[in-house]
């Protein structure tokens, strides 16, 4: 393996020469689409999984007419295996802060809103005072903008982004028909930056280094570093920053037991990768794309239970608004058990496969689409697991 | 006016009538009752001009914004897949016999109500449980029998 994992540390890092306020000070005497384009430059990608180019999205709301814009910063992390967010806030939220009003300031938005989820309610009050604090300094340096915090109620689904418009809106969290995107209709239909923790943190260091500094890390279509949450069977579960582009298999000499037998990379609806791939499966988007969870599940773990609890974990929190994904998730669960107990023969699992491929094309949004990958790359690989 | 009647006022006086402000309201609710009785849903959709239905609607949607009496102290144990590895079923079994209830039931003297969650984002760290906000990492069996008595004390 030719690729060496590197460890960076850039978003933790709280060093003499790091202070957040002159960071920001310097890229308010920019001119918004210069910092723009030095963001696109950058080949920052949005590090909750979807992996679009943040400054393309800035660029996009930017270019809209309209009075009223916002900056969202999205934490409601849930996506079992996820908990890099937490950490983020929790350590380095003046970072969150900073390129929220970045944002604000290149895109032309006076309010901002951190959607936080209601199991994260302890870092409320510290988060609040930061934000207190924060909105003070930037007043009085004469900026007209200010940041809100909002709590979530415990909805995973909340995590999309539409849905999570229509929570703070006050409905119940169901995710919108696309398109239109947040761009040109967001949060209260207006045009809306919806970013993850961690690419907000991004924008920060990255105003702080350059874009220069950055693209130096990862791969071409994977630019920089990002934050990675391992858990499962590791001795070493936690929270990492590290380079992108590494190979699973370098992954899994670091973090693993020795004994791992697959990985859950991007958390319960990303892909399971068995230990026959781990050597030529790239982190990155060249690769599998990752919003940063590892779960390593060594060989005295069943396969079939990993599944069947995603797939418990998919059918309660589907929001219920449509139908490939309220029956499919249920019809999938049902029917691992039944080919399980012996009622169902084998080739049943053939036809959920198809049944997942349904959803992919049919699902309104990314909770039903993408049961298809931890369903798939499970029953492929884990096949006698799943039957015996 | 009942208490509800005046929480629901003063709530909305806080945050404001706008229907953005629901979910603050809600949540408020929440916390000082533990949960949304009927006497709430309707002072909040007399407040906010809204049908008790619409409310109820939204409300029912949340997992944090329950409509069935709780305990004083609401208990959650992950029970998602790395907790599960880490055995959270010992540490549910251990609470559900020193409560003596099932997860999903409270307690008779209405302090505890214990349920199960969705990954609550810590998995680094479990089997792990949120106590009311509190979060309760790395538990076993012993240790979670012991933060609970902590919280039956008062
Ligand atoms: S795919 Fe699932 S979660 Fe998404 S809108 Fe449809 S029912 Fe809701
Ligand atoms: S699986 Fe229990 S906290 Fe994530």
């Amino acid at each position: 393996m030719e690729k060496v994992l590197k460890k960076v540390d850039i978003i933790f890092e709280n060093g003499d020469d790091y202070n957040p306020m002159a960071i920001l000070e310097n890229e308010l005497s920019r001119p918004g689409d210069e910092i723009i384009l030095d963001l696109i430059d950058s080949g920052l990608k949005g590090r909750g999984g979807a992996g679009f180019l943040t400054g393309l999205k800035w660029k996009f709301t930017r270019n809209e007419d309209n009075d009223v814009k916002y900056v969202i910063c999205n934490a409601d992390e849930g996506e079992p295996g996820t908990f890099k967010d937490r950490e983020i806030l929790d350590t380095v939220p003046e970072k969150v802060l900073v390129g929220m009003a970045i944002c604000s300031h290149a895109i032309g938005a006076k309010e901002g809103y951190i959607y936080l989820r209601g199991e994260y309610n302890f870092l409320l009050k510290k988060l609040q005072h930061k934000i207190d604090e924060f909105n003070r300094a930037i007043e009085e340096r004469g900026m007209d903008f200010k940041i809100y915090l909002r709590s979530g109620s415990g909805a995973y689904v909340c995590g999309e982004e539409s849905a999570l418009f229509e929570s703070m809106e006050g409905y119940r969290g169901e995710p919108r028909n696309k398109p239109p995107y947040p761009t040109v209709s967001g949060y209260n239909n207006k045009p809306t930056v919806i970013n993850n923790v961690e690419t907000l943190v991004y924008v920060t260091m990255i105003s702080k280094l350059g874009p220069e500094k950055f693209k130096e890390l990862g791969t071409k279509d994977s630019r920089g570093s990002k934050v990675f949450s391992v858990s499962g069977d590791t001795p070493i579960p936690g929270i990492y920053e590290l380079e992108l582009g590494m190979l699973l298999g370098q992954f899994v000499d670091e973090f693993a037991d020795g004994d791992a037998k697959a990985v859950q990379v991007g958390g319960a609806s990303g892909n399971c990768v068995p230990r026959k791939k781990f050597a030529d499966t790239i982190i990155g988007f060249e690769g599998i794309p990752t919003g940063g969870s590892m779960m390593i599940f060594n060989s005295t773990r069943s396969m079939y239970n990993v599944l069947h609890d995603y797939l418990e974990f998919f059918t309660e929190e589907s929001c219920g608004q449509c139908t490939p994904c309220r029956v499919g998730c249920q019809q999938l669960l049902k029917g691992i058990e039944a080919v399980k107990r012996g009622e169902k023969p084998p080739a049943y699992l053939d036809d959920l496969k198809k049944l997942t491929a349904t959803m992919k094309i049919a699902a309104k949004c990314g909770l039903g689409q993408s049961v298809s990958n931890p369903f798939n790359s499970i029953v492929d690989n884990f096949r006698e697991e799943i039957i015996y | 006016m009942t208490n509800t009647d005046l929480l629901v006022k003063d709530l909305v006086h806080q945050h404001g009538k706008k229907r953005n402000s629901l979910m603050a309201v809600l949540q408020g609710v929440v916390k000082e009752e533990r949960f949304l009785s009927e006497d709430a849903l309707i002072a909040v959709a007399r407040e906010f001009d809204l049908s008790a239905a619409d409310v109820y609607g939204t409300a029912s949607f949340y997992t944090f914004l329950d409509t069935i009496p709780r305990g004083k102290n609401i208990i959650r144990v992950c029970k998602t897949i790395t907790c599960h590895m880490k055995g959270k079923d010992e540490v549910l079994l251990a609470l559900e016999n020193m409560l003596k209830v099932k997860a999903g039931e409270t307690t008779h003297d209405r302090k505890f109500t214990l349920l199960t969650a969705n990954c609550l984002g810590w998995c680094h760290k479990g089997p792990v449980m949120l106590v009311n906000d509190e979060v309760y990492p790395e538990l076993t069996p012993q240790k979670a029998i012991e933060i609970i008595e902590e919280y039956s004390r008062h």
